[in-house]
């Protein structure tokens, strides 16, 4: 194969090093003994007991973590109710217009979104003195607004390609409604709460247009964090960090493949 | 077409007194402003087999789904049992539903599939275990239990189906194209296993397909559809050789049509001159039929014979052979009358490469019995 095709294995190889490139050198430098993020100095894992030290980075790296995961599980609820009344309530009255309001965060500039969230916390805070100034919770509030868009998006194209005479067949069959939905229709479009759960949480976790217009004093995100300090001058704990976070991401989706590996064979073989 | 079901002399449909399982009253569905069911009333009785033809478009499914409790008519009851089930939902209804794309769980394996209808009864488990196990030893599917539906041939897929719609053991079985995806040999295989599970389990099927032979084969009745009305219920011998209407004799099997007006009509045999066949036709018929009426003639390709030298006689016509069908078993010829006219006719084939008696551009002298033919005024 390689012989056959030195030209088409360049090209992948390019394509990959384009990818991955990027991320090896960040790895490499995390072990970098020099302060210049740019220059080698020596191996040494330095860094790595600094970021342990560095209290307002994992703080801001803790927090970033739990507002993703609340952002995202909210999103997935949200978000497949909407992909629900979406596909299955057709011909309904306001449908189409309702398509279209949902899926709006979609191409609406962040700058907009952030500073119109702003500028209706500052409101309601006015009016019903909730929320009471700014800081987690209107950081999450932000958050759920714009990938609930994106969950509705997945779920909802795995709905439409649903046969929707497999729930029928439950309810043929003696499930009441909510027993179809919870017994049928939730674990046939899991693998898209699943994704659309994982999107939402590195939405989340990305964000630093909108975390920096609604959040206040004492709530700051990792990106704010990274963003500020780069502005400083890259610390390499800043490297050590990514690297953990991409070694955490990596281990899990290598568990999960795994797993699902395993189980597809037993299944083979049990029959 | 061959009959699996034997000719029973049990015929429900004949006693006018007993309640029928399935009571359809006056039904109509509407989507928009098309009429897919169109004011339908059907008598289904206690074990039958019953059929719902006709061509796409014609209204079976949505008949189907109305009794499943998918669709809620715009008008009309039906009645399971001489119970009102118009406005129950479906999971209250004693009937299950066999889909057209068989609706396998596919998070779930066959077992599991299986069971599942059983357990929303909160059955105990030893008791779904032991139905399970019965109706998979039914369709012969006990060895596939742990296969997840996406590991199974489109064969044993219908079999799960089947097993799964069986297993509550219902009143009626709907069946929606049971046999639509399945290859011919499976397909004529299959026929007779369902209707032996039927006879050995007594219940009642109702079964929608758009495929003629399948119905004739397997049905104790059939209901010819089309554009949302009912053409004709009958026994599918008498709907082939007694078709009601000209739709009817066309859609089953084929049939020659000539059409012409009545001259006489004395002792059960009617005259009728038609210009499109030459001749006069003399046929069977016993409702009463008036002079000058206009009517049409219908036979069977199948029961015309070929007679050495053309007659004055009724029934007698005469062409010039235009083409030739070899089909193996049969063969279909294709005759141009001097009215213009074609006919067809068929002719087993007996003989082996026989020197063919009958070939291209050959005129012929066709017949046939006034019994073997029907009249048809609608």
């Amino acid at each position: 194969m390689l012989k056959r095709y030195p030209l088409l294995f360049a090209l992948l190889f390019l394509g990959y090093a384009f990818l991955y490139l990027p991320i090896f050198s960040l790895i490499i430098y995390s072990f970098n003994e020099s302060r210049l993020v740019t220059v080698w100095g020596g191996f040494s894992t330095k860094w790595y007991g600094e970021l342990i030290n560095n209290g307002p980075l994992l703080d801001a790296a803790w927090l970033s973590i739990k507002i993703a995961a609340l952002n995202a599980s909210i999103a997935v609820v949200l978000g497949t109710l909407a992909a629900l009344t979406l596909v299955r309530l057709r011909g309904i009255r306001g449908h189409k217009s309702l398509g279209v309001m949902v899926t709006a965060p979609l191409v609406m500039p962040e700058i907009i979104i952030g500073l119109s969230l702003l500028l209706l916390f500052v409101a309601m805070e006015d009016l019903i003195g909730w929320p009471a100034g700014r800081g987690q919770t209107t950081i999450l509030l932000a958050h759920v607004t714009f990938s609930m868009a994106y969950v509705t998006v997945i779920v909802q194209s795995r709905l439409a390609h649903m046969d929707t005479s497999i729930e029928e067949a439950a309810l043929d069959l003696g499930a009441r409604p909510v027993k179809v939905f919870f017994a049928i229709t939730l674990p046939m479009i899991a693998p898209a709460l699943a994704a659309g759960w994982l999107l939402a949480f590195t939405l989340s976790m990305d964000d630093l247009v909108i975390a920096s217009f609604v959040s206040g004093p004492g709530s700051t995100t990792l990106p704010m964090v990274v963003y500020s300090s780069v502005r400083l001058g890259v610390s390499p704990q800043i490297n050590a960090l990514a690297t953990i976070i991409i070694a955490v991401v990596s281990t899990a989706v290598l568990i999960a493949g795994v797993t699902m590996y395993r189980k597809e064979l037993k299944a083979q073989r049990k029959s | 077409m061959t009959q699996i079901r034997p000719a029973s002399s049990e015929q429900p449909w004949a006693a006018p007194e007993e309640e029928p399982i399935v009571r359809i009253d006056k039904v109509t569905k509407t989507f928009g402003s098309t009429y897919a069911v169109d004011e339908i009333s059907l008598n289904i009785h206690r074990g039958e087999f019953f059929s719902l033809l006709g061509a796409s478009g014609c209204g079976k499914t949505t008949l189907l789904r109305m009794l499943g409790g998918f669709e809620t008519p715009t008008s009309g009851r039906i009645y399971i049992d001489g119970q009102d089930v118009t406005d129950v939902p479906p999971y209250l209804r004693p009937i299950n539903m066999m889909f057209q794309s068989y609706a396998l769980f596919p998070h779930m394996n066959v077992a599991q599939n299986i069971a599942f209808g059983l357990k929303q009864e909160r059955m105990p488990s030893a008791l779904i275990r032991e139905r399970v196990a019965e109706v998979m030893a039914l369709v012969q599917i006990e060895k596939l239990a742990t296969r997840k539906p996406h590991q199974l041939s489109g064969g044993q897929r219908q079999r799960v189906a089947l097993a799964r719609a069986l297993a509550k053991q219902p009143k009626i079985l709907l069946l929606d194209e049971p046999l639509g995806a399945l290859d011919k040999k499976l397909r004529e295989h299959t026929q007779f296993e369902l209707v032996n599970i039927q006879e050995r389990l007594g219940i009642t099927f109702i079964i929608v397909t758009h495929d003629q032979e399948e119905a004739m084969t397997m049905s104790s009745r059939i209901a010819l559809m089309h554009d949302g009305r009912i053409e004709q219920v009958d026994a599918p011998r008498r709907m082939y050789e007694f078709p009601a209407t000209r739709y009817a004799a066309s859609f089953i099997g084929s049939v020659n049509l000539f059409n012409g007006h009545v001259m006489s009509h004395d002792n059960d045999m009617v005259l009728i001159h038609s210009d499109e066949a030459g001749s006069d036709l003399l046929v069977h018929h016993s409702q009463p039929l008036n002079p000058g009426m206009e009517v049409t003639v219908a036979i069977r390709p199948e029961k015309i014979a070929v007679r050495d030298h053309h007659s004055e006689d009724p029934n007698s016509i005469h062409g010039v052979i235009q083409e030739i069908a070899y089909l193996g078993d049969v063969s279909i010829y294709h005759v141009e009358l001097p009215s213009g006219k074609r006919v067809q006719f068929t002719q087993s084939n007996v003989l082996a490469l026989a020197e063919q008696p009958l070939t291209w551009g050959q005129e012929v002298a066709l017949t046939w019995n006034a019994y073997s033919c029907g009249v048809l005024t609608q």
